[in-house]
C-alpha cells in the first residue's frame, strides 16, 4: 500500500491524526505528515478511512 | 429558466418551501427524506432568488469539494439566507475567510491551522475542564435549578473561545448579544450591519491593546506573526468568536437533553460523534453558487445558480448511515458532514469535540441527579436561525 500526502492541499482538519495516530501527524504548520516507517505497519482500513475523511483530498492511497 | 428540451435542466418538481421547520427534536424536516428518495436535488426559492437544495450525503460532499462551486457571496447568484434577501454584511468583512475561495481562502486558513491542530486542542483540555468546573460550581452555588443554556451550554464554549483568543470574559454578554443578531434569520440588514460594526470596533480596540501588551493568546500570536493586516485580523477574530460559541452551545444543550432521555449512554466516549450527526445543528450554513455548469447527482446546475447543501439531510441519509433516525453511538458516524466537508470544513471541529466530551462527562459526574424541569416536548427549540438548538433548557437537581 502506497500512501501519498499533499501538504499543499491539507487544510489541517486533523481527521487523519484522529483516525490513524500511529501513521499521520501534523507538522509545526499543522499540515499532514506521514510518520517515518509507519506506512508498512498501518491498518489498511484505517488508511482508507483517513483518506475518505480527509475533507481536502490531501491523502491518496494506492495498492503496491 | 432555459426553454431548451434538456430534461436534466427542467426542475424535477415545483419550487419547495425553504427553510423548512424542524418538526421537533432532533429530526430534520420530513421533506428532506422525500427529496432524498426522489430527485435528490430540488428547486426552492429564497428572497434572493431560486436555489437548488441538495439532500444526499454523496451529493452534499460533491458540492462541498467541487472547485466549480464557490463559497464567495459576491459571485452572481449566491443565495442569501436572511428573509430580507440582503447581503449579510459580515461577509464583506476583511478576513472573513469562510466566504472566500482558494487560493485566497488558503492564506487565512493556513495562518490559523497551527492553532487548531489535534495536539494544540488537546493541550487546551485543562482550560476547558476548569471553565466547565467553574460553571458547575456556580450552578450548584445558586440553588437546585437552572436554565442550562444560560448557565452552562452557552458560557462554556463562549469562555473557551474567549480564553483562546484573549478576549476578556467580562465582555461576554456584549459579543453573545451581537452574535445572536447575526445568526437570526429575521434580523434586518440594518441590525446585522450594526452588530458587525460594533464587533469590529470592539476587536479593533482589543488588537490595539494587545499590540502594546501582548498576551499568551491567539490574537497576540497573530499580531506577532505579522501576516495579516489589522483589518483582516479583526475580521478573523470576529469570525472565530462567532463560529466558536453559538454552534457548540447548541450542540452541548441538545446533547444534554439526549443523555437525560437516554441515560444509558452517559459516560460513553462514542456519543460526541453521533450527537454531531444526529442533531446537525448547522444545517443551513454552507451556501454556495456554481461558477461553471456542473452536474451533481445527475442534475445539471447552471453557472450562476445558487446551491444549498443541506447538512442535516446528508447526515440522515440511509445510504450513508443505517437507520439514521436512531440515536446509536455504536455506529461509525465519523463520515457525517456536521462540520461541512472540503476546504472549508470547520477549523475548530476538534475543539468542539473536546468541549462536548468534557462538558457531558463533568456535568453528569458532578450532578448525577440532573433532570429536566419540563417535559421534553415543551423545550423551546430554535426555528428562527441558521443554527438549530434550544432557547432554554430548564433543569433541576437534588
Amino acid at each position: 500500500m502506497r500512501i501519498t500526502v499533499d501538504p499543499g492541499r491539507c487544510v489541517g482538519a486533523g481527521q487523519c491524526v484522529l483516525t490513524a495516530p500511529d501513521l499521520f501527524d501534523q507538522d509545526d504548520d499543522g499540515l499532514v505528515t506521514v510518520l517515518a516507517g509507519a506506512a508498512d505497519a498501518a491498518d489498511p482500513g484505517d488508511v482508507r478511512d483517513a483518506a475518505a475523511l480527509c475533507p481536502s483530498g490531501a491523502i491518496s492511497v494506492a495498492a503496491d | 429558466m432555459s426553454t431548451e428540451a434538456d430534461a436534466r435542466t427542467a426542475a424535477p418538481q415545483c419550487p419547495v418551501a425553504f427553510p423548512l421547520r424542524r418538526p421537533g427534536r432532533p429530526f430534520p424536516p420530513p421533506e428532506y427524506a422525500t427529496y432524498r428518495g426522489g430527485a435528490g436535488l430540488v428547486r426552492s426559492e429564497l428572497p434572493s432568488g431560486p436555489v437548488w437544495l441538495v439532500t444526499r450525503h454523496e451529493d452534499v460532499r460533491a458540492v462541498l469539494t467541487d472547485p466549480r462551486i464557490s463559497a464567495d457571496p459576491s459571485k452572481p447568484g449566491f443565495p442569501k439566507a436572511g428573509r430580507t434577501g440582503g447581503a449579510p454584511s459580515q461577509y464583506e468583512v476583511p478576513g472573513w475567510f469562510v466566504a472566500m475561495d482558494p487560493p485566497e481562502h488558503g492564506r487565512f486558513r493556513k495562518t490559523l491551522i497551527p492553532e487548531f491542530t489535534v495536539r494544540k486542542v488537546r493541550e487546551l483540555r485543562p482550560v476547558i475542564q476548569q471553565i466547565v468546573d467553574e460553571r458547575i460550581d456556580a450552578m450548584l452555588a445558586a440553588g437546585t435549578s437552572a436554565d442550562l443554556v444560560e448557565s452552562f451550554a452557552l458560557p462554556v464554549p463562549s469562555l473557551v473561545i474567549s480564553s483562546l483568543l484573549g478576549v476578556p470574559k467580562v465582555d461576554r454578554d456584549f459579543f453573545e448579544d451581537r452574535t445572536r443578531v447575526l445568526v437570526r434569520l429575521s434580523s434586518t440588514d440594518e441590525e446585522r450591519d450594526k452588530a458587525t460594526q460594533a464587533l469590529l470596533r470592539y476587536l479593533g480596540r482589543l488588537i490595539q491593546i494587545k499590540q502594546r501588551r501582548p498576551g499568551d493568546d491567539l490574537i497576540s500570536r497573530l499580531i506577532a506573526a505579522g501576516t495579516l493586516s489589522r483589518q483582516e485580523l479583526s475580521g478573523v477574530a470576529m469570525l472565530l468568536l462567532i463560529a466558536g460559541h453559538e454552534t457548540t452551545a447548541n450542540n452541548i444543550g441538545l446533547g444534554v437533553v439526549q443523555l437525560l432521555t437516554n441515560p444509558r449512554w452517559i459516560g460513553d466516549d462514542r456519543i460526541v460523534e453521533e450527537l454531531l450527526r444526529y442533531y446537525s445543528v448547522a444545517d443551513l450554513v454552507a451556501f454556495r453558487v456554481a461558477v461553471e455548469d456542473v452536474e451533481i447527482g445527475g442534475q445539471l446546475i447552471r453557472a450562476g445558480e445558487g446551491i444549498v447543501p443541506l447538512i442535516a439531510a446528508a447526515n440522515h441519509d440511509a445510504t450513508a448511515f443505517a437507520a439514521p433516525s436512531e440515536f446509536d453511538p455504536e455506529r461509525s458516524a465519523r463520515s457525517h458532514v456536521a462540520f461541512g466537508y472540503g476546504v472549508h470544513q470547520c477549523l475548530g471541529q476538534n475543539l468542539v469535540r473536546e468541549e462536548m466530551d468534557i462538558a457531558y462527562r463533568t456535568l453528569f459526574a458532578r450532578i448525577p441527579s440532573l433532570t429536566l424541569a419540563v417535559p421534553v416536548e415543551e423545550l423551546p427549540l430554535k426555528y428562527d436561525g441558521v443554527l438549530f438548538g434550544l432557547h432554554e433548557l430548564p433543569v433541576t437537581w437534588k
